[in-house]
């Protein structure tokens, strides 16, 4: 390891991230998959166990802190409640139960604590997604910034189906967006910065993305699914990348981005690629199959979805963009202190 | 927020492509005379990121080869003077500055380091806000580290002569001037350059005139660019399209903002306030006529006098840094062995790693032509 302590940029999900993950924790565990499922080596969005003969138990566990907790589009609790639901879902299975733990500072008000539960709860009521338990601890002032709040989300993938993998992903096949990027990323980063997220027209896209994989996988084979989360576009492509051993080129200009959020990134400096979404879905199908998947989002709920590009067998293990003037960039993993505390 | 509406037609990749393509096919032509390569210098951190993020070098025939040139300012503060910043802050006096030169290594730490060890350093995003901290705190007393071209230079100016600083606040002047630095990479003879692009912000200031001496003296063309890819662009065409002609012009394609004398009131508060004397630029040594600072009848202004700054030696240069090379565009980061090994973003070695205008900086964060090559 060529750090002695932790940064915070060992949490904002790029490369630090990444190297303190294979480097220490997947070293550091022994035991790390059940026969025939996925487990911590594949580094995929969740754990899969299969159960008789080809059902899978899907698991996923995250932590979510986020600063500041409640935010225009949501707060903590929506969060929490979507991530792991989104996390199981890219997986291509059905999200049925959740655990959570729920950590707050001595001091915090209850009234925000009722916020963020009823929010919780918003969002698995609508999902079906049964609470089934769950840890509470408080602790002394001072201790902890507020409040930290970790969900496991349990489904299912039904008979005759597989868990999409990242690894999924073939040549020529085409990448697809389910709406707008960046939104999360720049409204947190906006109010990090002391500007008005909301009167600027920024609002985080916090949202369970259940819908556009179900509309996804009923129209196509999805070849792999992923939510843009921490690291934004750049870090999930670079995995997309990596784990299928292709090369991903996309274009700037057919990238689905809301003209608040470019002027915000403008003004700031910062590179929307790196940003989060915490309520989109980017997905792998076949070439012949992906204009009729875009439509089918469009008509379903999705009006942004659009392809952005495509993979390729050449350069494998790139990200490339070809830019707005028709030049060509390779996208690297996000480094650095981006955003912190974005989720 | 319409800014970008307005700069939309800037961005039009039809627009882009057409000129890439007039490019390329000058350049064919070019080539039929008997060159075989191109070089044209730019000397803006600016337009660095444009090139890289937007991938025009990719966008142009191989024998085109665009190199950076002195564009960054953070990148070019001697150690010395950085040292001086931070034993400023030791001492308990609170130096502001950009979040740029914050992060900078002097001889043997950056203020952030030193930041983390005590001393007194804040962050400002420019000089109107170090007035109103100075302003707000007036028992605290403030050091502001004044760095910069002649972009960042006339508004510390224009406070210095309308005497519009509060008495706590004193100023650590490290500016450095473009048009010498561009006129030593001349006499350096190390390029065989063919054309320049010249810094669209710095000659909103010093005026298109400011860089007459390229076509005059040196017999290439010289184009003032703005900061949009079509821009850049646009220059290079123009460049390519003057030594076509074979009559080296000096053109100034960023007329929106840039007028021929420049800007007459930032010029007259910068000589007001400053004189003009020998600088020392980091690892590169003393280039005639380069700096500004701060006229003795300011001297109480001057925290260098106010303040009695004692130093150990400084050392510009880290063993193995090649930025001094990669400033003057006699090396492109790539050929640094430590580029992207010992040195990287998350743990920088030299300046041009730190700043977001540093060569090297934007190459890490964007990539650029290079690993497309290999």
């Amino acid at each position: 390891m060529k750090y002695e302590k932790i940064f915070l940029a060992h949490g904002t999900g790029g490369r630090e991230t990444e190297e303190l993950i294979k480097n220490l924790i997947i070293p550091g565990f022994t035991i790390k998959n059940v026969p025939n499922g996925v487990g911590l080596t594949q580094l995929d969005d969740s754990g899969a166990i299969p159960v008789g003969d080809s059902e899978y138990i899907i698991t996923s566990i995250d932590s979510y802190t986020v600063d500041p907790i409640f935010f225009p589009g949501g707060n903590i609790g929506t969060l929490a409640a979507s991530g792991s639901i989104n996390d199981v879902a890219v997986m291509g299975a059905k999200p049925i139960a959740v655990m959570d733990s729920i950590v707050v500072e001595e001091g915090f008000p209850i009234q925000d604590l009722k916020r963020i539960i009823a929010s919780m709860n918003e969002v698995f009521e609508y999902e079906h997604v049964a609470v089934l338990g769950g840890d509470f601890k408080v602790m002394p002032k001072g201790k902890l910034d507020k409040i930290i709040i970790t969900t496991n989300v349990i489904g299912t993938i039904n008979k005759n189906r597989k868990p999409i993998l990242d690894s999924g992903i073939k040549p020529s096949d085409k990448i697809i967006i389910s709406g707008t990027i960046a939104e999360h990323g720049a409204t947190i980063l906006a109010l990090q910065s002391g500007i008005e997220a909301l009167s600027e027209g920024l609002m985080s896209d916090c949202q369970p993305i259940t819908k556009a994989m179900e509309v996804a996988m009923n129209t196509t084979t999805v070849h792999a699914a992923k939510d843009p989360t921490r690291g934004g576009l750049a870090q999930a492509l670079n995995e997309f990348a990596e784990k299928s051993n292709l090369m991903i080129k996309i274009y700037e200009e057919e990238i689905p981005i809301r003209e608040e959020v470019k002027a915000l990134v403008e003004m700031l400096g910062v590179d929307p690629l790196f940003l989060a979404s915490e309520g989109r879905v980017i997905l792998a199908v076949s070439e012949e199959d992906a204009e009729k998947t875009v439509k089918q989002l469009r008509k379903n709920g999705f009006p942004e979805a659009a392809i952005i590009g495509e993979a390729v067998a050449e350069k494998p293990g790139f990200v490339v963009i070809e830019t707005l003037s028709g030049g060509l960039r390779v996208i690297n993993r996000p480094f650095g202190e981006i955003v912190p505390r974005i989720c | 927020m319409n800014a970008r509406k307005i700069l939309q037609p800037f961005y039009r990749k039809e627009y882009a492509k057409a000129i890439a393509k007039k490019i390329h096919k000058l350049a064919k032509e070019l080539k039929q005379t008997g060159l075989d390569e191109i070089k044209i210098m730019h000397v803006c951190g600016t337009h660095e990121h444009t090139i890289t993020y937007y991938g025009i070098r990719y966008q142009l025939p191989e024998m085109i080869n665009l190199i950076a040139g002195p564009g960054c300012p953070v990148c070019v503060v001697p150690a010395r003077e950085i040292d001086e910043a931070i034993k400023l802050s030791e001492d308990g006096i609170e130096i502001l500055t950009y979040g740029d030169m914050y992060k900078v290594p002097g001889t043997s730490k950056s203020l952030a380091k030193a930041k983390t060890e005590g001393a007194k350093v804040g962050i400002v995003y420019g000089f109107l806000d170090a007035i109103n901290i100075a302003l707000k705190n007036p028992n605290n007393k403030y050091v502001f580290f004044a760095v910069g071209f002649e972009t960042t230079a006339p508004t510390v100016a224009s406070h210095v002569v309308k005497g519009t600083i509060p008495e706590n606040l004193s100023l650590l002047v490290s500016y450095r001037i473009t048009v010498p630095i561009v006129k030593y990479v001349f006499a350096r003879k190390k390029h065989n350059l063919k054309g320049v692009i010249a810094p669209g912000h710095v000659s909103a200031i010093t005026g298109s005139l400011a860089w007459k001496f390229i076509e005059e003296k040196h017999g290439i063309p010289v184009v003032v660019a703005g900061f949009e890819p079509l821009d850049v662009l646009y220059a290079i065409y123009k460049i390519l399209e003057s030594l076509k002609k074979g009559t080296p012009q000096l053109i100034n394609e960023y007329s929106r903002v840039v007028k021929p004398e420049g800007n007459l009131i930032a010029k007259r508060y910068i000589a007001e306030a400053f004189d003009t004397v020998d600088g020392a630029w980091r690892g590169i040594g003393i280039i005639p006529k380069s700096a500004w600072i701060l006229k003795d009848k300011f001297r109480q202004l001057d925290a260098r006098k106010v303040y009695d700054i004692k130093i150990p030696k400084s050392v510009d240069t880290r063993p193995g840094c090649l930025c001094a090379e990669v400033v003057l565009g006699e090396a492109i980061p790539t050929d640094c062995p430590l580029f992207m090994t010992a040195c990287t973003p998350e743990n920088p070695y030299g300046p041009c790693m730190v700043s977001s205008e540093g060569t090297c900086s934007i190459w890490a964060r964007y990539g650029g032509r290079e690993p497309l090559k290999k």
